[in-house]
């Protein structure tokens, strides 16, 4: 049986699963609920300066849903933990002291000050927590205030408060970081820079998740007015895997550990962030939309996955999809794939037609000897993947490859054995400066 | 004496009184909203999409549904009734297995349709609900047209003359309008009084008088209408019923499908209405089915269906024949009534001979059966009665029995036009029956106005 016991930098725990610092983290209750369940870990929601902040009455959180209600992008105005630092101290280090194989590193945000987190600091060692996150993400309210991501958009800052951790602390430090930015390698190289165990990443995206068209108010709506919130969910996974895989392919960055985060609800999401060059993964949303058993799906599918593929530990996975991303500019433009569509498991719904006739390049049928029939026009196809996208059947529509040799029918020249990319192309203005 | 279910002969009561309110209640309950939603979900906006293609009335069925799932249900029911103005009832009793849902993709791919009727039932029941008008009249175009018939054909036809401009009159032979939808439908598709409120709603529109009691050949003939109206539509439906031709067909005891659903629809109260312990019903088509399921619910003990040829050649479809085996009604498939016996005056049973196909021909095998039977309900079909039209002079061409027309519901006679049962061309379904109504309106628009100009 394959072993999903993890070491992210130095901290021990039995599978790669850890709650975010968030709602579900706030106190021992939850956590001890998590424990139980099976998470392998929790980062403890942000801990601040006295006196707490305070939080809306609500809503805090908004959402965007499909047909039934399922829950595919998530938003929250919450701040920081609003209990009294000494109260969450005293749960983390009880539950740490009962929980002892589970990792429990704790979130912070206090003022950019050195003094501020050194005398933080010292509070959270004596709660024997496995480690700290530096919470440079947090996009409403503590942003505002100087802190979140008004410092984790700010690469010197970053780098200035990591290393003022580092010395002042035994424990490893990990750098959450806000996708509010253009570019993440910036302040992934700035953590690295100031001396970070690793950075976690993403924290939530700057949103709206709707407006309330009878009053024009963005929601979530508190007394008529709205606010942008932290999104999150299943819709950001996207967004925080490319990321994730900037930062594992970028020289600078390379090898520095990463915590995965953004919209991971299954094992396959958690997998697909650890082959990108995730270390472990932190899980919110999907906690809090269906609660803390589906740590046991993740449990079993990663290990019955890696079972059946021979994956024995989670350095066996861990960035083995980070070579295979690359620039646009490496692709091979000799490789030449067309549309097939499978006539077998074709229902004849025309999407595949009506989306190449009216947005693409007119490759696919509608009738043949006028009988209704879906079928890819070579000639025509470009192999964009459109309709293998649109299609509403599984495994109908494939974009298969020519093999060399063969006639591309559209550009009436065979598939050459050479990879050629934009680099070297004729109609590349650098090229040609540099070949002349 | 033996009571309720088990007392011999056709008597009411039969079963405890809240039995009645369930058994015809909504055969299909209405979507809630969520539902809706989900269903509407559902619909992969196919291209082309085979639904519409299937629908007589060609209602843009993805666009409706695409409505729907996006909060819009009074646009999706406008869309709807741009094509078929009696798109409520047909959400009701269209066989849609054998219509849309049939052939849309999903049925192909997971044997799972689309639930188009009841997703079409909720956006119209939104837009009737608020008794929103979509249509309002062209200016006054001066042309009287006579409808005779508020079926659905006439009505279809009425709605769109008079969204033209144009002033009708419908005449209808019953008490109240509404054809087959008030009185030949069963009770469990079309409850609560929907079939009036449709009338209402399509009245609604105005310009339109509907004139009931008054019975073509015997009120009014043919040659009045011409000269008085500027146009006639004839949407009368089929008066006669086919007879079986069989001895002991006139006794007390043996009525016809066609009237016993008449009178049920019209029952105020269902649990006086007298109904056989033992009911058999010789037929095949959805008349069959809908008196015999509705026997079953009155509570009848035993309901046979008997019918001359086997199962894939019956009228009715495989969903009606599965509904009726639902409710406990047997079908027997390969018999023919020889003759119906009597006991004292009474209904006693039917005496049935096995048939087979010979060379291609229905035969009797020689080797006969019993079924015991105190209630014989006839539904082998109906047929168009041409002597109330004809009767008055001026005839009509027929085809098949039928008043015959071409492709715009034009009958061989100047200025009038024909549509719904009563014609050749149908399938005998109500959602036909509007497409032709709808399209002879637009064709008697077309000859009274210079192309479409008045």
């Amino acid at each position: 049986m394959a072993d999903i016991t993890s070491n992210f930098v130095g901290i021990k725990s039995p599978n790669p699963f850890w709650l975010a610092s968030a709602p579900p983290t706030d106190k021992e209750y939850n956590v001890v609920r998590a424990f139980r369940e099976g998470w392998g870990g929790v980062v403890w929601k942000t801990l601040g300066e006295d006196p707490p902040v305070v939080n809306v009455n609500g809503p805090r959180y908004g959402a965007i849903w499909g047909a039934d209600r399922r829950v595919l992008g998530f938003n929250n105005i919450e701040l920081i933990t609003d209990r009294e630092l000494q109260t969450n101290l005293r749960e983390i280090k009880k539950v740490k002291k009962e929980w002892p194989d589970r990792a429990m590193v704790v979130s912070l945000m206090v003022p950019c000050e050195e003094e501020n987190w050194k005398s933080i600091l010292k509070l959270v060692e004596e709660t024997d927590a496995d480690g700290i996150e530096l919470n440079f993400g947090c996009p409403h309210g503590m942003s505002e205030r100087g802190m979140g991501s008004a410092v984790g958009q700010v690469p010197e800052y970053i780098e200035m408060v990591a290393r003022w951790c580092k010395q002042n602390t035994r424990m490893p430090v990990i750098v959450k970081l806000t996708p509010n930015i253009t570019d993440i390698r910036y302040p992934a190289r700035a953590a690295r820079r100031g001396g970070a165990d690793a950075v976690s990443l993403i924290n939530t995206i700057n949103s709206i998740t709707g407006v309330d068209l009878d009053n024009f108010a963005p929601q979530p709506t508190v007394d008529g007015k709205g606010t942008h919130g932290g999104y999150c969910g299943p819709a950001v996974k996207p967004i925080a895997m490319n990321m994730v895989a900037e930062i594992a392919r970028d020289p600078e960055t390379r090898g520095m550990p990463i915590s995965g985060i953004g919209g991971i609800t299954t094992w396959r999401d958690a997998a697909e962030f650890m082959a990108l060059g995730a270390g472990n993964v932190q899980v919110c949303t999907a906690a809090m939309v269906y609660g803390f058993k589906i740590v046991r799906e993740m449990i079993d599918g990663l290990s019955d996955w890696m079972d059946e593929k021979g994956h024995r530990t989670l350095d066996d996975v861990v960035a083995r999809a980070v070579p295979n991303v690359t620039d646009w500019q490496y692709l091979n433009l000799n490789y030449i794939a067309k549309a097939r569509i499978d006539q077998d498991l074709c229902i004849k719904c025309g999407r595949c037609h009506i989306a190449c006739e009216d947005t693409s390049h007119q490759a696919i049928t509608s009738m043949v000897d006028g009988v209704r029939h879906f079928e890819v026009i070579d000639a025509e196809c470009v192999g964009c993947n459109l309709c293998v996208n649109v299609c509403p059947v599984e495994n109908c529509i494939t974009l298969e490859p020519l093999a060399v040799g063969e006639l591309d029918k559209r550009t009436g020249r065979t598939v050459s054995p050479e990879y050629a990319n934009w680099t070297t192309h004729p109609n590349n203005p650098a090229a040609r400066i540099a070949a002349e | 004496m033996a009571e309720g279910q088990f007392r011999s002969g056709i008597a009411g009561a039969r079963l405890p009184l809240e039995r009645y309110t369930d058994n015809f209640a909504d055969l299909h309950p209405a979507l809630d909203q969520h539902e809706a939603l989900v269903e509407a979900d559902r619909c992969y906006f196919c291209y082309d999409a085979p639904c519409m293609q299937a629908c007589p009335t060609e209602i843009d069925i993805p666009m409706f549904i695409r409505q729907i799932a996006t909060g819009n249900p009074l646009g999706s029911a406008r869309t709807i009734f741009d094509q078929n103005i009696l798109g409520g009832m047909c959400a009701r009793v269209c066989p849609t297995e054998t219509l849309c849902e049939e052939v849309c993709v999903r049925e192909i791919a997971e044997g799972k349709p689309v639930q188009i009727g009841r997703l079409q039932r909720y956006a119209t029941d939104v837009a009737m609900r608020q008794d929103k008008q979509f249509y309002q009249r062209a200016a006054p175009t001066g042309r009287r047209i006579a409808v005779v018939g508020a079926g659905p054909a006439g009505l279809a036809c009425a709605h769109r003359l008079a969204m033209h401009g144009h002033e009708v009159t419908i005449l209808d032979a019953r008490e109240k309008p509404g054809g087959l939808n008030e009185y030949g439908i069963a009770a469990y598709k079309t409850p609560g009084g929907f079939a009036q409120e449709e009338v209402d709603y399509i009245t609604g529109i105005g310009g339109i008088a509907i004139e009931n009691g008054k019975a073509l050949g015997r009120d009014f003939t043919l040659a009045d209408l011409t000269g008085r109206y500027d146009a006639v539509f004839l949407g009368m439906g089929l008066a006669g019923v086919n007879g079986l031709a069989t001895e002991g067909e006139e006794l007390s005891g043996v009525d016809n499908a066609v009237d016993f659903i008449a009178v049920l629809r019209q029952a105020e109260d269902l649990s006086q209405l007298p109904i056989g312990r033992r009911v058999v019903v010789i037929g095949g088509g959805m008349t069959a089915i809908d008196a015999a399921i509705q026997a079953r619910l009155l509570g009848a003990e035993e309901v046979t269906i008997c019918y001359r040829r086997g199962k894939e050649h019956m009228n009715a479809s495989e969903w009606e024949q599965d509904l009726a085996a639902s409710k406990g009604v047997v079908i027997r498939h390969w018999v023919r009534p020889l003759r119906i016996v009597e006991q004292g005056g009474k209904v006693a049973g039917v005496e049935l001979e096995y048939t087979t196909l010979r060379d291609g021909r229905l035969a009797g095998t020689g080797e006969s059966l019993w079924i015991d039977a105190d209630q014989v309900f006839k539904a082998i079909g109906q047929s168009f009665d041409p002597l109330p039209l004809n009767g008055g002079g001026s005839s009509l061409e027929l085809e098949n029995g039928r008043i015959r027309v071409d492709a715009e519901g034009r009958t061989s006679s100047a200025m009038v036009w024909a549509g719904g049962d009563c014609t050749g061309s149908g399938e005998d379904l109500t959602v036909t029956a509007v497409a032709q109504g709808r399209d002879a309106a637009e064709s008697i628009h077309r000859a009274l106005t210079a192309n479409g100009r008045a």
